[in-house]
């Protein structure tokens, strides 16, 4: 008996006349780590920013955890209390401290108490391993503490899924394992992911299911051993070859 | 086989000798050109200097201290611009207590105000001993309420509630005063004056002009056509009139349109016209500001469950504002001089009272010129404090920046 949080069913979307996501299906149940990849301009990143309504999805249907995402205002604000996302350039808020950034929305959208927010804030920031920067302005961390702190924020909300939009893509290569790390340890814990990554080492630890996207369409999914030992569509094995080589 | 590494240390920079020879005389002709410009240079010290300690004639401008000051105001009734100044200079400590580096400069230079006012070695019946205590008494005013801050019940929000209540007070209760009131009789604004009334201006342009602006700016980027285009014109028609015009035209056609009873105050008229001429152009400066958010700022907002109302003043407007301060500042201290532009309409602030001081005498006519430098000095001062100001806001709000 499954029990899908999202359920997509014939997502279309387009940019003038750019037809950009071409009749999406999916079903993800809960706790399932999923990992999107292919092409740039394959429709991926806007596919997961229609989950949360960044993208207004023109045709079809998105239900998450039992709302539909509709124009109603109210089903938005409650579907993105529900759903964090990490950004590929972190967009931490600049002009606040690390633990402000975090807080920011847990004291304002949830009216939670400013001290249990920073405890929060603190258990959370001690679980991706930087407390010590609670005080720190974003622009004095490196990359990698930046994302981190970017995970922090969206979890400190307590969202029931995490989007990812290439949470590694910006990174220098010696921060992106910390970043993972997080990420595989958040995997374990039963959220329910949605990855969008090249990192395909961090795909074969947690992924349960992979979708490979090229111009606005699904060509593949399956598990990892599926996708990468038996890969079915030539447009699949071409993509992977290409990345998997160098 | 590489060659051992010397410990090298940095080039050490030449004494000033060498330095003048290498640059100033390092060849015949920039010899003669240094030499010239050294010679110049004594002259033209050497002048000046000769001109403001032995021909100058300051009377105009030290006999008259009170008169630049407050203008007309009435004497016996000082107390009440003493007490004003007092809750602003508390008011000022406590935020330098409470925001520190950010308020810092204004409260430093609020507090030497006053302490250079206390010394001021001018003879004046005003400047008595007592009085200059008083005067003294702001510059321990701004330290204790810094001092304050050792207390955890002061916070940011009761402070930004005092500077309303003690700005609302002083500027409708303390100064005019009631009609009949044995304890605080009406004072005409006609009597008020000089830098005063130049403070008053400039700080109530500056404070008002902000909220309208902002409202403004938004609303230049809503997308209710109505909205919009009311902000367009209103911008646009301020922006395209002179200053001088607005204040004509608040002056005069203003009170046509009005009954005779509820008439609008002159110095309250000038004050409207300076802040909707400020906040059109504030309103401009913002709206760059709020261009050069990042998308990406709304769309992490909105993704963390924030309303529009919620990302317009916790994360796009703050660094809007962020952004546009050296704007900002150039914008309010031509606001602050053109303060001066007030005199057309009668009001005497700081350069009315300086003409009206050139005129009261048939001997001070010759005395313009020590008039003149005297306003240019102090307008140039008050301008530096307030770009200096800016300048260590910007490098305190910079901790954040990128």
């Amino acid at each position: 008996m499954s029990d899908p949080i999202i359920i997509c069913r014939d997502v279309h979307k387009w940019f003038d006349d750019f037809h950009a996501l071409r009749g999406i299906n999916m079903e993800i149940d809960r706790g399932e780590v999923i990992v999107i990849f292919g092409p740039s301009g394959s429709g991926k990143s806007t596919f997961i920013r229609t989950i949360n309504r960044l993208e207004e999805h023109q045709r079809g249907q998105i239900i998450v955890d039992n709302i539909e995402l509709t124009h109603d205002v109210r089903n938005i604000a409650a579907i993105r209390s529900e759903i964090g996302m990490v950004f590929q350039s972190f967009n931490l808020f600049p002009h606040l401290t690390v633990r402000q950034n975090i807080t920011l929305a847990p004291i304002w959208v949830k009216k939670i108490p400013k001290e249990e927010a920073d405890e929060i804030a603190m258990k959370l920031l001690i679980r991706v391993g930087c407390p010590e920067q609670a005080d720190k302005f974003p622009a004095q961390l490196s990359g990698g503490q930046q994302q981190r702190v970017a995970i922090t924020r969206a979890l400190a909300m307590e969202p029931k899924i995490m989007l990812f939009d290439e949470p590694t893509s910006a990174l220098d290569p010696e921060m992106i394992k910390e970043v993972l790390d997080v990420m595989i340890s958040l995997a374990n814990s039963g959220m329910t992911m949605l990855v969008i990554t090249h990192e395909m080492g961090f795909a074969r630890a947690v992924a349960d299911r992979m979708f490979f996207f090229d111009e606005g369409l699904v060509v593949e999914s399956g598990t990892p051993d599926e996708i990468f030992e038996h890969p079915k569509e030539d447009r699949t094995k071409l993509f992977l070859s290409q990345i998997l080589t160098h | 086989m590489t060659a051992p590494v010397e410990n090298l240390t940095a080039p050490t920079s030449p004494g000033p000798i060498v330095w003048i020879r290498r640059n100033l005389f390092n060849n015949w002709y920039n010899s003669i050109l240094s030499l010239l410009t050294l010679f110049i240079g004594y002259f033209v010290v050497t002048a000046i200097f000769n001109w403001v300690f032995n021909i100058a004639d300051w009377r105009p401008v030290v006999n008259f201290p009170i008169l630049y000051l407050v203008g007309q105001f009435p004497r016996d009734q000082l107390w009440r611009v003493f007490l004003s100044t007092a809750m602003v200079s508390l008011l000022m400590g406590m935020s330098w207590g409470i925001w520190g580096k950010l308020v810092r400069p204004f409260a430093l230079s609020v507090g030497a105000f006053f302490g250079i006012l206390a010394l001021l070695p001018v003879q004046s019946e005003i400047l008595s001993p007592a009085n200059r205590a008083l005067l003294f008494l702001n510059l321990f005013l701004v330290l204790g309420g810094f001092a304050l801050r050792r207390f955890e019940v002061l916070r940011g929000r009761y402070i930004a509630i005092g500077w309303i209540v003690a700005g609302l007070l002083i500027v409708l209760v303390i100064l005019p005063g009631f009609r009949g009131s044995a304890f605080l009789p009406e004072i005409s604004t006609t009597l008020w004056g000089g830098l005063l009334v130049t403070l008053l201006l400039a700080g109530g342009g500056i404070t008002l002009s902000i909220p309208i602006a902002i409202f403004l700016a938004l609303g230049r980027r809503s997308s209710l056509p109505v909205v919009k285009g009311f902000c367009v014109v209103f911008i646009e028609t301020v922006r395209g009139v002179p200053l001088i015009t607005i204040l004509f035209m608040f002056s005069v056609i203003i009170q046509l349109f009005l009954p005779v009873e509820s008439r609008l105050d002159r110095l309250f008229r000038a004050l409207i016209g300076m802040t909707l001429f400020s906040a059109a152009y504030t309103a401009e400066n913002l709206r760059g500001g709020l261009q050069a958010v990042a998308l990406g700022q709304i769309e992490a907002a909105k993704a963390v469950g924030m309303n529009n109302v919620l990302i317009t003043g916790l994360i796009v407007m703050p660094q809007a504002i962020r952004a546009v301060i050296p704007a900002l500042v150039g914008q309010f201290i031509s606001l602050f001089k053109d303060t001066t532009l007030v005199l057309i309409l009668g009001i005497n602030e700081l350069l009315g009272i300086g003409k009206a001081i050139i005129n009261s005498d048939p001997e001070f006519i010759r005395l313009q010129a020590e008039v003149y430098i005297f306003m240019a000095g102090v307008y140039w001062i008050l301008s530096s404090i307030m770009s200096y100001s800016s300048r260590q806001l910007e490098a305190a709000l910079g901790v954040g920046e990128r």
